[in-house]
This record gives C-alpha cells, sequence and structure tokens, in this order.
C-alpha cells in the first residue's frame, strides 16, 4: 500500500480530531499556565508551623509593643500589639522591620578598614580580633593618662545598654559620653529649672481634650508615634480640638481645628504672649497656682510687661486677636496641653520655647492629672549599679570636665552639647583619640553633617556597633556590629508615649543570623579586657546576667507579659550644676547614690505634688533671653526649614525599601529631592513645578527639583529630614537631599542646645 | 496577446490535471482508515501515554498504615492533624508529636525500623510528601472549613484515614504540583468530592453554600478574593 499525500493528510486530520478529543491540549494549557507562573527561579516561602513571638520595637523612641510571626524559625510579619491583646497599631518602619533584618545592608561580621576612611574597603576580623584591637587602643591611650580622650556616642542614655557603655566611660575615666540630640534634652533641662529634677515629662494624649501643639508632628511620628496619631484621631472624634502652630500645611496642621502659621523661631514669644492673655484675664488654675507653684507673681509681672500679644504680633506673625482666642480657648478647655518639640522632635530647639510650653501647662493646672502632662523621675530609677571604684587616673580623666562643657558653668542646665562637642574635635584635633558609637548615625542625623564627618575624620581611632553599613559606619576604623532588635534581649523604658512609667522588655525573636554580638556583651567584653580598675566595675558574666540582675524583681512579670509599670516614687533632685552629669550614674565622685547623696529633697516632692517654679534667677535669664535666630546672610533672601514624615526614617534606622516605595513623588521624584516652595515665591525665582534648581545655603547646596504648594508659607523651603542617604544599599542610597548637608547648628543663647530650626538659602536654576 | 489567451493551449492543460480512474477507486477506504489511524494514535498519545509523561511518581519516606493508627488513637484524625491553640493548623504532624508515641521502636515491621532508625534517632523531620498541598497564591483555613463550616476530613481528602498503606506521590513535571489537585482522572471529571481540588471545585462549593455559610466573609466575598489574597 502507497502512502499517498492525501493519506497522511487524512492521518493528520484523523490525529487533529483524536487530540481534540483527548485530554491532552486541555490538560496541556492549564499545566502550561501554571507553569508560566511558577518559573523555578520565583522564591518559594517554605511552610512550616506559625507562632508568634511578643518583643518591643526600638527602631525609634516610641518603642512599640509588638508581636513578630514566625513560620518555623523564620519572622515572617512584624505586627503591633496592645499591652491587654494582639490588637495594636504599627507604623511603616516598624512594619517593615524584616526588610532590615533579613535585607543586604547588614554587617555580617566585624571588620576593619583595609583602604582610606570612606573607601569601603574591609577585611573581616573574628571577634576576638576585633575586641584585641578596640582595647590594645583604649589601653594605649589610658596608659598616656588621657583617658578623657575617648569618647562615646549612643542613640540615648536610658537602659543598660546605654549606661553599660557611659559606665565604661565613667570607669575608664571620661566624662565624654554623649547621647544624639533630641526635644528630650530641651524638655529635661526645662524640668531642672522648674522642679529641681532629673524627669521627664509625657502627655496624656489619651485623655486630653484640647492639644496645642507647637510643631510637633503629631500625625508623622511626634513622640510615641503609633499611639499619638491614634490619640490625636480619638481626641477629635471625641470633638477635642487641635491647635496646630507651624509655617507649613503639614499633615497635622491638615488634621488641626485651627492652623496657626507663626513665623518659626517665634514659638517661644507666642507661648509667653498666650501666658499673658491667660494672666491677664484671670483664666488660670488659681488652685494649681496657690498649691504647686513657686514665683507666679514675679513671672506674671515679666509677661505682662513683656508679652503683650500686640508686641509678639509683629515677631510671629500672628495677629493679636487670634493669639488671645487661641489662649482662651485652651485655658478653658476641659484637660488642655500644650506639646513642645518641632518635628518628630529630633532637635533640641531653644530651652526658652520648651519653659514657655511647660509653663502654659502649668498655667492652666494640667501637670500630673489625667489628660495631661504627666512628670517622671528620670527612667533609669531601676538601674541601681553598685558605684564605680575609679583609680587616679580615672578621677583625673573625669575631672577633666566635658569637651562640650555641657554641665559645666557655662551651660548648667544640659547635659549634652551634640554639635559643642563636634566644634571642639573640629577646633582641636588632639581633644578626641578615640571614638565609640553606638547604633547612632551622626554622620547623616546632625545637622553640617559634612562637618560632622570631617570632624570624625580628624579622630584617629573610630568604632562603630552599627548593624548596618550606614554613613558613620563607613567613616569608621571598625565596626563591631551588633545584633539587630530582633535578636537580642534589652529593656527599654517608654518615655514617650502612655500616661505610666513603663520599661518594655525587647526579646530574640529569631537566633542571630550572622556573626554579630550583643552590643552590651561587646562592652562587657571590652570593659573586662581592660586593666583591672575598669574591668572591676563589670562584675556580670555576660549581658543576659547583668539584664537579669538589673531588673531584679520585675525580669519574670517583664518576661511573661513584656513590660512593667515602675511605682511613683520622688524625683531625685538636681544637688548641683557640677554633679548633673553623673547623677543617676554612680560617678566615681560617688559613694552612694546621687539621691541620697543631694541636699534633702523638699518633702513636697513625690510624683504627686512636685512643686513647679515659674520664676527665680535661672529662669529669668531664660525667659528674657533672645530667642536663636538665623544669622542674615548676603544673597540669601529664604529660608530652609526641615519637615518630619512617617514615611521617611530620620533616626538610626534608613527607610527599608518598602517604605522609601511609599515616599510622595511631590518629595522624591525619581532619584531627586523636591523642595516644597509656595508658588508665589517660586515665581518671583521665575521657578515653574517640576523644575530643576539648585539649593543653596551657607552650609553647602543640593540640586532639587520644584515643588509648588500653597500651603508653605511664602519666603520658606522645605525639604523632608531622611533623605539623601550616601550610605545603605542601592534601595536608598542616592535618594533625595540630605537636608542635614545643607543647615549647621544654631547654638541656644539661653542653653547651648542646638536650637537650629532653619537656615538662610537660595535657589537658583539649574 | 500574450500565448496564455490561446483556448487550445488551455484545454491542453486541464487535461493534464485529471485524476487517473484507478487513484480514484483506492482513495475513499485508505482516507478512512489513515484517518482513523491518526485519530486512534493521538487518542492512545493522550489519554494513556500522555499522563504517563506528565507525572513523575515518588514513593513516600514511610509507607504509613492511616487505618492502624485511627485504630489506636481517640480524637479521630485530629488526633495527629490537629488545631494548634492559635487556631492554625498543623498539618502533617511533626517529629516531636510522633515520638510521644514512638519514642521507643514500637513492633518489628520494616517500616517502623526505618521511621525509627532514620529519623527518630536522628531527630530528623520526616520529609512526608503531602497528596493534598495547594499552590502558595492559595489561602486555605482548615479552621474556617472543619470548624466554621463543620466539614468533615473525608469531603476533601476522600477516604485516607481508612487505608492501609501510601500510594506513590505523583507530581506534575510541568509545574511541580500534586497530581490530587487535577485529579487522578486524566480527563479532569470527578465522581465523589475529594475527586479533584482545582480553583472551580472551591469555587463551585463556594457558590452553593454563600446563602448557608454567610457568616463567613471570606465565602460572601466573591470571585478571586475567596482563595487568593
Ligand atoms: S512607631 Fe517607632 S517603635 Fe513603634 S513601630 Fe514604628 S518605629 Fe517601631
Amino acid at each position: 500500500m502507497k502512502l499517498s499525500r492525501r493519506c497522511f493528510l487524512s492521518f493528520v486530520i484523523g490525529g487533529a480530531a483524536g487530540t481534540a478529543l483527548s485530554p491532552l491540549p486541555w490538560k496541556l494549557t492549564d499545566d502550561i499556565a501554571i507553569w508560566s507562573q511558577n518559573w523555578p527561579w520565583t522564591p518559594v516561602p517554605p511552610d512550616g508551623a506559625y507562632s508568634y513571638t511578643p518583643s518591643t520595637c526600638t527602631l525609634c523612641p516610641g518603642h512599640c509593643a509588638i508581636q513578630v510571626r514566625k513560620v518555623d524559625n523564620r519572622a515572617v510579619k512584624i505586627e503591633g500589639r496592645g499591652e491587654k491583646g494582639p490588637a495594636g497599631g504599627i507604623c511603616p518602619l516598624g512594619l517593615s522591620g524584616l526588610q532590615l533584618l533579613y535585607g543586604p545592608t547588614r554587617i555580617q561580621a566585624p571588620l576593619q578598614r583595609v583602604g582610606d576612611r570612606g573607601a569601603g574597603h574591609w577585611r573581616t576580623l573574628t571577634w576576638a580580633q576585633a575586641i584585641d584591637a578596640v582595647v590594645t587602643k583604649l589601653a594605649e591611650i589610658r596608659a598616656k593618662g588621657t583617658p578623657q580622650a575617648l569618647a562615646a556616642i549612643a542613640p540615648t542614655d536610658q537602659g543598660t545598654v546605654a549606661q553599660l557603655l557611659q559606665r565604661l566611660l565613667t570607669a575608664y575615666g571620661s566624662p565624654n559620653f554623649l547621647r544624639m540630640p533630641s526635644a528630650d534634652d530641651s524638655a529635661e533641662a526645662a524640668l531642672r529649672l522648674t522642679t529641681g529634677t532629673d524627669a521627664y515629662t509625657v502627655a496624656d494624649l489619651d485623655k486630653t481634650d484640647f492639644i496645642l501643639s507647637f510643631g510637633c508632628a503629631l500625625m508623622d511620628g511626634y513622640g510615641a508615634p503609633v499611639q499619638t496619631i491614634r490619640a490625636v484621631t480619638r481626641m477629635r472624634e471625641r470633638k477635642g480640638t487641635l491647635v496646630q502652630i507651624e509655617p507649613r500645611l503639614s499633615n497635622t496642621a491638615a488634621k488641626a481645628d485651627t492652623w496657626l502659621a507663626a513665623q518659626p523661631g517665634s514659638e517661644a514669644d507666642l507661648a509667653l504672649a498666650m501666658a499673658h492673655v491667660i494672666i491677664g484675664q484671670g483664666r488660670f488654675d488659681a488652685r494649681f497656682a496657690m498649691d504647686r507653684i513657686d514665683g507666679f507673681d514675679g513671672f506674671a509681672r515679666m509677661v505682662r510687661d513683656k508679652y503683650a500679644p500686640r508686641n509678639v504680633a509683629q515677631t510671629t506673625g500672628i495677629d493679636a486677636e487670634t493669639i488671645t482666642r487661641t489662649a482662651l480657648a485652651f485655658a478653658d478647655a476641659r484637660r488642655p496641653v500644650a506639646l513642645h518639640g518641632r518635628g518628630k522632635g529630633e532637635m533640641p530647639g531653644s530651652l526658652k520655647e520648651a519653659l514657655a510650653v511647660q509653663i502654659l501647662n502649668a498655667l492652666v493646672g494640667n501637670i500630673d492629672q489625667p489628660g495631661g502632662m504627666q512628670i517622671h523621675p528620670a527612667a533609669n530609677g531601676y538601674i541601681q549599679w553598685p558605684a564605680v571604684a575609679s583609680d587616679a587616673v580615672a578621677s583625673a580623666g573625669m575631672g577633666a570636665g566635658r569637651l562640650d562643657e555641657a554641665g559645666g558653668s557655662r551651660f548648667p542646665h544640659v547635659r549634652h552639647l551634640m554639635h559643642r562637642f563636634i566644634e571642639r574635635i573640629d577646633q582641636d584635633p588632639d581633644a578626641v583619640q578615640a571614638l565609640l558609637v553606638a547604633e547612632a548615625n551622626p554622620c547623616h542625623n546632625l545637622p553640617d553633617s559634612d562637618k560632622v564627618k570631617a570632624a570624625l575624620g580628624k579622630i584617629p581611632f573610630v568604632v562603630s556597633f552599627s548593624s548596618f553599613m550606614d554613613e558613620t559606619a563607613m567613616q569608621s576604623d571598625l565596626i563591631l556590629p551588633s545584633h539587630l532588635y530582633l535578636e537580642r534581649y534589652e529593656d527599654v523604658p517608654v518615655t514617650r508615649g502612655g500616661a505610666k512609667p513603663t520599661i518594655r522588655l525587647c526579646r530574640p525573636v529569631v537566633a542571630p543570623l550572622y556573626k554579630t554580638q550583643h552590643p552590651g556583651d561587646t562592652i562587657l567584653r571590652i570593659a573586662k579586657a581592660l586593666p583591672a580598675p575598669v574591668a572591676a566595675a563589670f562584675p556580670w558574666r555576660d549581658y543576659e546576667t547583668c539584664l537579669r540582675d538589673t531588673l531584679a524583681h520585675r525580669w519574670s512579670a517583664m518576661d511573661s507579659k513584656g513590660f512593667w509599670i515602675e511605682k511613683p516614687v520622688a524625683a531625685a533632685p538636681v544637688a548641683a550644676a557640677a554633679a548633673v552629669e553623673t547623677t543617676n550614674h554612680n560617678g566615681p565622685e560617688e559613694g552612694v547614690p546621687a539621691a541620697a547623696d543631694a541636699p534633702a529633697a523638699p518633702a513636697a516632692a513625690t510624683a504627686q505634688a512636685r512643686r513647679l517654679a515659674l520664676l527665680n534667677d535661672d529662669l529669668s535669664a531664660v525667659l528674657m533671653a533672645d530667642n536663636a535666630t538665623l544669622s542674615d546672610e548676603a544673597g540669601h533672601p529664604l529660608t530652609l526649614v526641615p519637615f518630619d514624615s512617617i514615611r521617611t526614617a530620620s533616626g538610626y534606622a534608613g527607610d527599608p525599601p518598602f517604605m522609601v516605595k511609599i515616599v510622595e513623588d511631590t518629595v522624591l521624584k525619581e532619584q531627586d529631592g523636591c523642595v516644597e516652595i509656595n508658588p508665589t515665591t517660586a515665581a518671583q525665582a521665575g521657578l515653574r513645578e517640576g523644575q530643576g534648581a539648585l539649593l543653596s545655603t551657607p552650609v553647602g547646596q543640593a540640586r532639587v527639583r520644584i515643588h509648588l504648594s500653597e500651603g508653605i508659607m511664602p519666603g520658606l523651603l522645605a525639604l523632608p529630614r531622611g533623605m539623601g542617604h550616601t550610605a545603605y544599599d542601592a534601595y536608598l542610597s542616592g535618594k533625595g537631599v540630605n537636608i542635614n548637608q545643607l543647615i549647621g547648628s544654631v547654638q541656644d543663647p539661653a542653653s547651648g542646645l542646638d536650637a537650629v530650626w532653619g537656615i538662610r538659602a537660595k535657589l537658583t536654576k539649574a | 496577446m500574450s500565448s496564455n489567451d490561446d483556448p487550445k493551449t488551455n484545454g491542453a492543460d486541464s487535461d493534464a490535471h485529471l485524476p487517473s480512474p484507478s487513484a480514484t477507486t483506492h482513495t475513499i477506504p485508505h482516507i478512512l482508515l489513515f484517518f482513523i489511524l491518526g485519530m486512534a494514535a493521538s487518542m492512545i498519545l493522550g489519554w494513556l501515554i500522555f499522563p504517563q509523561l506528565l507525572y513523575s511518581q515518588k514513593n513516600q519516606p514511610i509507607d504509613f498504615n492511616h487505618r492502624l493508627h485511627m485504630e489506636l488513637v481517640d480524637q479521630g484524625c485530629q488526633s495527629c492533624h490537629f488545631f494548634r491553640e492559635d487556631g492554625t493548623f498543623s498539618g502533617s504532624p511533626k517529629l516531636a508529636q510522633c515520638i510521644s508515641c514512638h519514642d521507643q521502636r514500637l513492633g518489628l515491621s520494616e517500616n517502623e525500623k526505618i521511621f525509627f532508625e532514620e529519623y527518630v534517632a536522628k531527630d530528623r523531620e520526616v520529609p512526608w510528601l503531602v497528596y493534598a498541598r495547594q499552590p502558595d497564591c492559595v489561602f486555605f483555613s482548615h479552621a474556617a472549613h472543619v470548624e466554621g463550616a463543620r466539614m468533615d476530613c473525608v469531603t476533601c481528602h476522600g477516604n485516607t484515614g481508612t487505608s492501609e498503606s501510601l500510594r506513590p506521590y505523583e507530581e506534575n513535571r510541568l509545574t511541580g504540583y500534586s497530581r490530587d489537585i487535577w485529579g487522578r482522572k486524566i480527563s479532569g471529571l470527578k465522581v465523589n468530592s475529594w475527586d479533584r481540588m482545582k480553583m472551580s471545585d472551591c469555587a463551585k462549593c463556594h457558590a452553593q453554600y454563600a446563602d448557608i455559610h454567610d457568616s463567613s466573609e471570606q465565602t460572601r466575598r466573591d470571585a478571586c478574593f475567596v482563595c487568593h489574597k
């Protein structure tokens, strides 16, 4: 039989018909569709047993309670946790913490610089080699009799990790422990002046019905960000009132019932003018004034003479009638509270402003009352360690005084002056021989960051404890990488949210991923390898032992519930200006805890009945001091101010990739940072929306894009904090402008704090 | 005028294309035969050979006897496949659960020997091959079905609980999915509710019971969001 062409075609047609009647084409189509969705290189997370580990987020000072969902030993989701149950809120940074944990920016083992500083060439060391390198250097400096040439920078001075670092310096003989600046600096100084105690304040926002906010970014990361947003939202649902004083229509201003666009830098005057109205019209809380206030009459005279609303209308840009109306509404509210701390509160601001705001709270009597300002003793009270027995070298070093002169006769009210420290290194390169930077990023986060970088460049030995390759780690000689917060135990006092003094426990959620070490253990290992007097101050075997010993009876409750509420106790009075730095830290001069050493506290100085001074010699000097003003620079007609956003992390951790994605395109357009400007001001400079421009200030310059906004005061320019990283990874670096490269420090005449709120600037077409 | 327009020439051309009488007589049965041959070959390929090629077979690490275990436990399937305290489903038992009875070798069977020596003694998890594993893009909550909708295990898993031996696990070479998702019948037709667990099978049941189980937010939401988040 011959196979003709027709037979062949008939075979093929038969085959096609048969195929159509078989499952082959239909099944194959389905499978190919699925196959195309499951390329073998698409990662599929393995399944496993689910569990939740409760812990605390330490990515910002909010210290939220969190719970981490795990599949087997892999953390897959971070959720907020309420103290009484699982429901809690979380912010975008807290939510994307896993990208920090598993991301490519982590430093995986101790590193030693091999090329030039900042060039990014490293060699890996073992922990023994790394600790040895630090110890050799520190022993050498101490042997020269200059222990004060060791300095340390930490993000906070609260909790055992920061206190171990400070103790290391004290035992070694250096008073130069610095914490990163924040609005806590000015708030604490204000409390020292008014109450004579080392304390902190926290507003009971859950119960308040009127918030007078002096530039606080309540909806963008102020205080304990998650709690603050929720409290403000609920307050407004309860028909409470929010007054926002800010030169820019921020998210908070947009939510406010009244938005007062006061001239930036004039807030202290505005607050004192409100005090004038409240006293002048007799709307202050007379009973509170009688029971708890000293120097009321003198203060009343001072504001009467100097701060009539019409006198400040010019400087603040707010007319007298509005000031009066706002002041009376504040005074007449049932539970009003005035808040201080510009933006997220990441810069100290002026002491006068902090004081004026605190005085407003005192005038309406809403201190230590529900819905008002709660004054709590310094949060480290639970850390009761034996005093450090110092040798002659340490005593001499501690006696040399701090490089920044904080707490000395020149700046008696404050404890840390970071910008002065940087200034000192700049002027006297030999002053600091070694610097330990514990989980802070001063090279990006401090004003005039180029100057900070240059100052660090003058220090012969810089050690970073960072988990990330951030700007400061890039500038260091040695990196001793720390476990991330999801890999370690730590006590975290909560001083920003919640009306009660609370300590939360940060707990390891996963086993450390890399060859990192708990910073507490790093400090202990360094200390124990140093000569006897230093080593002897650290009796603990390891950090966990130290933590359990320190928390003592609190440990088991904290381990099961995750938090502990301290009982109210009397705050320790500030003994004398010179003793400020060692109070509460068992400095070498003290044989017994500071509280017992100090002059007897007034009998009434309990948490409930603390007296407040409104006027005495010290206070009068601060209140009469000039405002911290920006120096006028020829050719710089505009003023640049920073703003804060919950979408940009501006603390130790940078924005993880999730967060970069949620930055609005009016802030970051492709790789360019956008500067916010009023259309009128832009028109005068001939600039249009989206146009490229060169933004210059006396400190630096940067290329930006123009973003027109009716919501910013004419003459002002605004840039967000937290952008413009040069380190980290491809997701974060090179995006936008770091405003700290454009602004410098402005010393507060009254306190020495860095009161910078902006800088003169000009825009030219690029 | 061109030569193509010559009628004579055209007539001669058409003659050349006429089929020869002998070819015509042989073609019809031939064509039919080849049609049937082609059809039969492709049907054999599609129905019999294709499934053999599409699925690879793997044996389970141990041949587990469900029936035997069911006779020994108190709470049926949930004795080993239980809900955790937080409501999540434990799935295939972990070694830790097995060890609560098998902390020493029980019996002399070959399977028990492998289980004890390879897994219990070495503290290794048994790499069970899960017949009913849905793809990663599917959201499925056992709690919603078993506790919420009070469905029994058999509805979806068939008579696994009474089986005495584990059949080979068949994996689709293209998709990597278990054969049980499409169903054992290559036609995709089902007789029992547990024969197949494709998207349409979930959807059908959800459409049918939407009114009954409207307490469930997921069931009430229609279409894609029932299974895909
Ligand atoms: S607000 Fe702060 S502490 Fe809370 S989750 Fe966000 S980053 Fe963490």
